[in-house]
C-alpha cells in the first residue's frame, strides 16, 4: 500500500521540495529593498521609544537659554524650537507617546471589530444585521468628527485620544473580519469540522478564526500608520497630549508658529509621521500578499 | 507527401517559478495531419495542455518555449510575438476552452460574442455577420437560432454554452482546433453530444483536432491517433487501435487498467445481504427549497425512497441538478428534509437536533469531492485527522497520536506526513487524508461525495482500491455519489439513478445495467466513453484470461 501511495503520479516529490527549501541568508537577500527600509524605520522608531536616551543627550522638554529657533547645525541635528528644546531630541522622546497612542488605538479596533465581524459573521441572522446596521452608522459620520466627539465625552489626554481614534476604526476592522469569515464559513473543511461533532465555538477557535485574521492583521498595520495620523491630527488640533509633552502632532502644531523662520520645525516633524505611516503600509502590504 | 498540418518538432517549455525555469515540456514531437483527430491524453501535470497552449501562443506570462519548433503549414510559429498570432488565432488555429462557464462574456449576448470573431478578422458587413451568426448557431443545434442570439451566457445551460463556443471556433472554418477538455465540465450525456458535434463538424469541413483529453475513454472513441504524455515527455504515440490494443509503454498499460469506463471488470462482490440488516433507510424523502421572495417552492428532491445493507455499497447516480446532492446532505443530517424518513442504522436522522444531532453524527461522516476545499490550510495532518476525537469525550493525548498514526498508516500514507500542511500533498494524498479523518471517529456508514471525480484516473483507481480495501476490513457502508456510471458500475453492489429530483431506477447494479427501467438511465449507460471501441473489451478479457 505505502510503496503504491509513492508511486501516486502527480504527487509533488516532498523530499526534493524540503530540500529546495532556501536556506534564511538566501530567504532574506530575497526580501523586497522597499520592505526591508520599512521595517528598518518602525525598528529605529521603536528604538526611540524604548530608549531615548541612547540616541540623543538633550531634554526633549528642557530648553536651553539663548539657543532658541537655531537652524539644523552640527549641534543640533534638526535646529530648535522657540523654547530653545533640540528638535531631533523632541522628536525621539515624542516617539514613545505617538507610538504607544497609535498602539492603544490599533489594539481597541482591532479586539473590538474583529469580535463584533466574528460574531456577525459567524451567527448570520438577526445578531448580524443588527451589528452591521450599528457599524454602517458609524461609518455614516466623518471619522474626525466622531473622534472629536469621543474625546468630548473622555476628555483629553494621550489614552483619550488613542481610544477615541481607535473606536473610529471598530467599524472598518468588524467590516473586514465579517467578510473573511463568511468566506471561511462557506469553505469545505468548516462544514467538515461541523459533520465530524464539532460545537460551534470549537470550529470557530479552530479553522473560522485563524483563516479569516490574515487580512485583518494587514488592516491592522495599514491601521497602525493612520492611527498615528490621526493622533497627530488630534494632536495638532489641540485634542491630545498637554504641552510640554512632545507627541508628534503637536510639534507639527507647535512648528507652525515659526513657519516663516523656521520652517524646519513643521518639514522634520511631519516628515517623521509620513515615513512611518508610509513604512507602516508597506508592511501592511506584505502581510496581506502571504497567503496560507 | 505533403506537409503536416502542424508539425511539433522536439518542443521544449518551461515555466519560470521564484528565480528559476522549470521545465514541463520535454522534447515533444509529433504531428496532426489535415482532417485528422489527434488526442493529446495524460494525467494532470503531464504537460498536455501547455503544450496546446503553446500552439495558439497563448502560454501564461512566464511560459517560455526554450528549444524546438512549432510548425503550422510548413511555417514555424513557435517564437511569434503575440500581434503576430493575431492573425492566425480563429481563421487557422481555434480554440475551444476548458470551462464552459467563465469562457463566455456575461455581459454580451451570445449572438455579439460569436459575431465578435467575424468582424475581428473583418468578414463582411453587419448584415452578412448577422446572416452568418445564426447560421453558425443553427449549425450547432442552438434553436431558433434568433432568440438564442439575443439571449445572455446567463440564459443558457452548460452544454448550450459549449455550443457557443464551439460555433465560435468554427466560425471561420479554421485548419486546426484545438479542444482543451471540452466536455470535462458537463455532464455525461451532455458530454456525448458535444462531442459528436465536434465530429460532425470535423468531417463536414475537413478541419483537424487536436484534442486534449485525461479520459483515455474519450480519446478511445473519438481520435485516429494518440499522443499519450506523462511529466512532460512522450511516452507512446501511433494509431488508437495500435495503441489500446498493444500498449507498448507501461504507462499507457496503466492508464489503461486504471480508468474505470474501459475495465469491465469487476471485483468479486459479495451477494447484497437478503437480511433485514440495513445500514441505511431512506424512506420517501422529499425536499423543497423556497423559490427566492416567492410562494413558490421548487422540488429538489421528490419521494425517493432506497434501502442500503449493512457492509455494502449503494450509488446514487445522476447529473447536476439530478437532486443527488441534497438527498445525501439530507442522510449526513445538514439538510432538515421536508418530508419522509432517513434512518441510520435504525435512528430517525429527521427528528434529531442539536445536542442529540451533533452526538449522532459520529456514526456517519462525509469525504467531500475536492480534496483542496475540504482541508483546513492552516492545519497539519496529524491535526486534521485527529480533530474529530476532540470533539467526543478526547482520549488521553498519547491514544490520539496512536490512532491518528494508525489510521494515517491504514489509507496508505507514511508516516513522516503528520507534521506536514495539506499544500504538500498532491490531490490522492489530499483524499487520502480527508477520508482518514472521516474514519478515525470507526463510522458504520461513510457517504463519498463524487470522491473520485476530481482525481486523475491512476489515482481514482487507487482511491477505490483503498475504499474497498477498508469497506471489507471495516465493514463499513458506502453511499457512493457520482456522475459516472462506470466509476459506479466498478464499485457498488445496489445504485439509484436520480434525474430531476426522482428515482427513475433502482436495484442491483447489474439488473440496472442489465435491463434499465427508464429511458434516461438506458441514455446514460450509451453515453459511457469507450464503448464503441471494440478492441478494449478483447484487450480487457485478454488481461481477465
Amino acid at each position: 500500500m505505502t510503496s503504491e501511495t509513492h508511486g501516486e503520479s502527480g504527487a509533488p516529490d516532498i523530499a526534493a521540495i524540503e530540500a529546495a527549501q532556501p536556506g534564511w541568508l538566501v530567504r532574506l537577500r530575497r526580501v523586497p529593498l522597499t520592505l526591508a527600509l520599512a521595517w528598518l524605520v518602525v525598528f529605529i522608531v521603536l528604538l526611540w521609544a524604548v530608549a531615548p536616551g541612547l540616541f540623543t543627550s538633550y531634554s526633549g522638554t528642557v530648553g536651553v537659554p539663548g539657543e532658541q529657533l537655531r537652524p539644523p547645525s552640527l549641534e543640533h541635528m534638526l535646529g530648535t524650537d522657540g523654547l530653545g528644546r533640540d528638535l531631533y531630541a523632541r522628536i525621539v522622546y515624542g516617539a514613545v507617546h505617538s507610538l504607544s497612542g497609535a498602539f492603544v488605538a490599533v489594539t481597541v479596533g482591532l479586539l473590538s471589530g474583529t469580535l463584533l465581524g466574528l460574531i456577525a459573521g459567524a451567527r448570520g441572522g438577526w445578531t448580524d444585521a443588527a451589528i452591521m446596521r450599528l457599524v454602517d452608522s458609524m461609518l455614516a459620520v466623518p471619522s474626525l468628527l466622531l473622534s472629536l466627539s469621543i474625546i468630548v465625552l473622555l476628555g483629553f489626554g494621550t489614552v483619550e485620544v488613542a481610544i477615541a481614534v481607535g473606536a473610529v476604526s471598530v467599524a472598518r476592522f468588524a467590516r473586514l473580519a465579517r467578510s473573511e469569515v463568511i468566506r471561511v464559513r462557506h469553505s469545505d473543511y468548516v462544514e467538515a469540522a461541523f459533520g465530524s461533532g464539532g460545537t460551534f465555538w470549537a470550529v470557530l477557535w479552530r479553522h473560522i478564526l485563524p483563516n479569516s485574521l490574515t487580512s485583518v492583521i494587514a488592516l491592522a498595520a495599514l491601521q497602525f500608520g493612520s492611527a498615528i495620523l490621526a493622533i497627530s491630527t488630534l494632536g495638532f488640533l489641540g485634542y491630545g497630549a498637554p504641552p510640554p509633552t512632545p507627541e508628534w502632532g503637536l510639534l507639527i502644531a507647535e512648528g507652525r508658529n515659526y513657519l516663516s523662520r523656521a520652517w524646519w520645525l513643521t518639514a522634520a516633524s511631519g516628515f517623521v509621521v509620513v515615513l512611518v505611516v508610509l513604512a507602516a503600509d508597506r508592511i501592511s502590504k506584505a502581510i496581506g500578499k502571504t497567503t496560507p | 507527401m505533403t506537409a503536416p498540418l502542424l508539425e511539433i518538432d522536439d518542443l521544449a517549455i518551461s515555466y519560470k517559478v521564484g528565480d528559476h525555469d522549470q521545465r514541463v515540456v520535454h522534447g515533444v514531437s509529433f504531428r496532426v495531419d489535415r482532417g485528422e483527430v489527434v488526442a493529446l491524453v495524460g494525467e494532470s501535470g503531464s504537460g498536455k495542455t501547455t503544450t496546446a497552449q503553446a500552439v495558439l501562443g497563448l502560454l501564461a506570462g512566464n511560459g517560455r518555449i526554450e528549444q524546438g519548433a512549432i510548425r503550422l503549414n510548413g511555417i514555424d510559429i513557435a517564437h511569434w510575438p503575440q500581434k503576430r498570432f493575431d492573425t492566425i488565432r480563429g481563421a487557422v488555429v481555434a480554440l475551444i476552452p476548458q470551462d464552459p462557464g467563465s469562457s463566455l462574456n456575461p455581459v454580451r449576448t451570445i449572438g455579439a460574442q460569436v459575431a465578435e470573431v467575424l468582424q475581428i478578422h473583418g468578414r463582411g458587413d453587419r448584415r452578412a455577420i448577422r446572416t452568418r451568426t445564426l447560421d453558425l448557431l443553427t449549425r450547432v443545434g442552438l434553436l431558433p437560432a434568433e432568440m438564442r442570439a439575443d439571449q445572455y451566457p446567463h440564459e443558457l445551460s452548460g452544454g448550450m454554452k459549449q455550443r457557443v463556443l464551439i460555433a465560435i471556433a468554427v466560425a471561420l472554418n479554421p485548419d486546426l482546433i484545438v479542444a482543451d477538455e471540452p466536455t470535462s465540465a458537463l455532464d455525461v450525456t451532455v458530454q456525448r453530444v458535444i462531442l459528436d458535434l465536434i465530429d460532425e463538424l470535423r468531417r463536414e469541413n475537413g478541419t483537424a483536432v487536436l484534442l486534449v483529453t485525461h479520459d483515455l475513454g474519450v480519446a478511445a472513441d473519438r481520435a485516429n491517433r494518440l499522443v499519450v504524455l506523462q511529466g512532460g515527455r512522450i511516452q507512446e504515440q501511433g494509431a488508437v487501435k495500435d495503441v489500446l490494443a498493444a500498449p507498448q509503454s507501461a504507462y499507457t498499460r496503466r492508464l489503461l487498467s486504471d480508468a474505470p469506463s474501459l475495465t469491465k471488470v469487476r471485483p468479486a462482490r459479495r451477494a447484497p445481504g437478503s437480511g433485514e440488516d440495513f445500514a441505511i433507510v431512506v424512506e420517501r424523502l422529499t425536499h423543497d427549497f423556497p423559490v427566492g421572495g416567492t410562494a413558490k417552492r421548487f422540488r429538489a428532491v421528490d419521494d425517493v425512497s432506497f434501502k442500503v445493507c449493512r457492509g455494502t455499497t449503494h450509488a446514487i447516480v445522476g447529473e447536476s441538478g439530478s437532486g443527488k446532492t441534497t438527498t445525501i446532505r439530507g442522510v449526513v443530517g445538514f439538510l432538515k428534509p421536508t418530508a419522509g424518513r432517513i434512518r441510520i442504522d435504525g435512528e430517525d436522522m429527521t427528528t434529531l437536533k442539536g445536542e442529540a444531532l451533533r452526538r449522532f453524527r459520529r456514526n456517519i461522516q462525509l469525504v467531500y469531492q475536492n480534496p483542496f476545499g475540504s482541508l483546513d490550510p492552516r492545519q497539519t495532518i496529524s491535526q486534521i485527522v485527529e480533530e474529530p476525537l476532540l470533539n467526543f469525550a478526547p482520549p488521553p493525548k498519547a491514544e490520539r497520536a496512536k490512532k491518528v498514526a494508525d489510521m494515517l498508516h491504514r489509507v496508505g500514507l507514511p508516516e513522516t506526513f503528520l507534521g506536514r500542511h495539506p499544500r504538500a500533498l498532491s490531490g490522492g494524498q489530499r483524499q487520502r487524508v480527508a477520508i482518514a479523518r472521516a474514519l478515525v471517529l470507526d463510522p458504520r456508514v461513510l457517504v463519498l461525495d463524487e470522491a473520485v471525480s476530481a482525481l486523475d484516473v491512476t489515482v481514482q483507481a487507487q482511491i477505490l482500491a483503498l475504499l474497498d480495501e477498508l469497506q471489507k476490513a471495516l465493514g463499513l457502508t458506502y453511499l457512493f455519489v457520482s456522475h459516472d456510471l462506470a466509476v459506479v458500475q466498478q464499485i457498488s453492489d445496489t445504485v439509484s439513478v436520480m434525474y430531476k429530483g426522482r428515482q427513475v431506477d433502482g436495484g442491483p447494479v447489474d439488473t440496472v445495467f442489465a435491463r434499465p427501467n427508464s429511458d434516461y438511465t438506458r441514455e446514460l449507460i450509451d453515453a459511457i466513453p469507450g464503448r464503441k471501441a471494440p478492441m478494449l473489451a478483447l484487450s480487457t478479457a485478454s488481461v481477465r484470461g
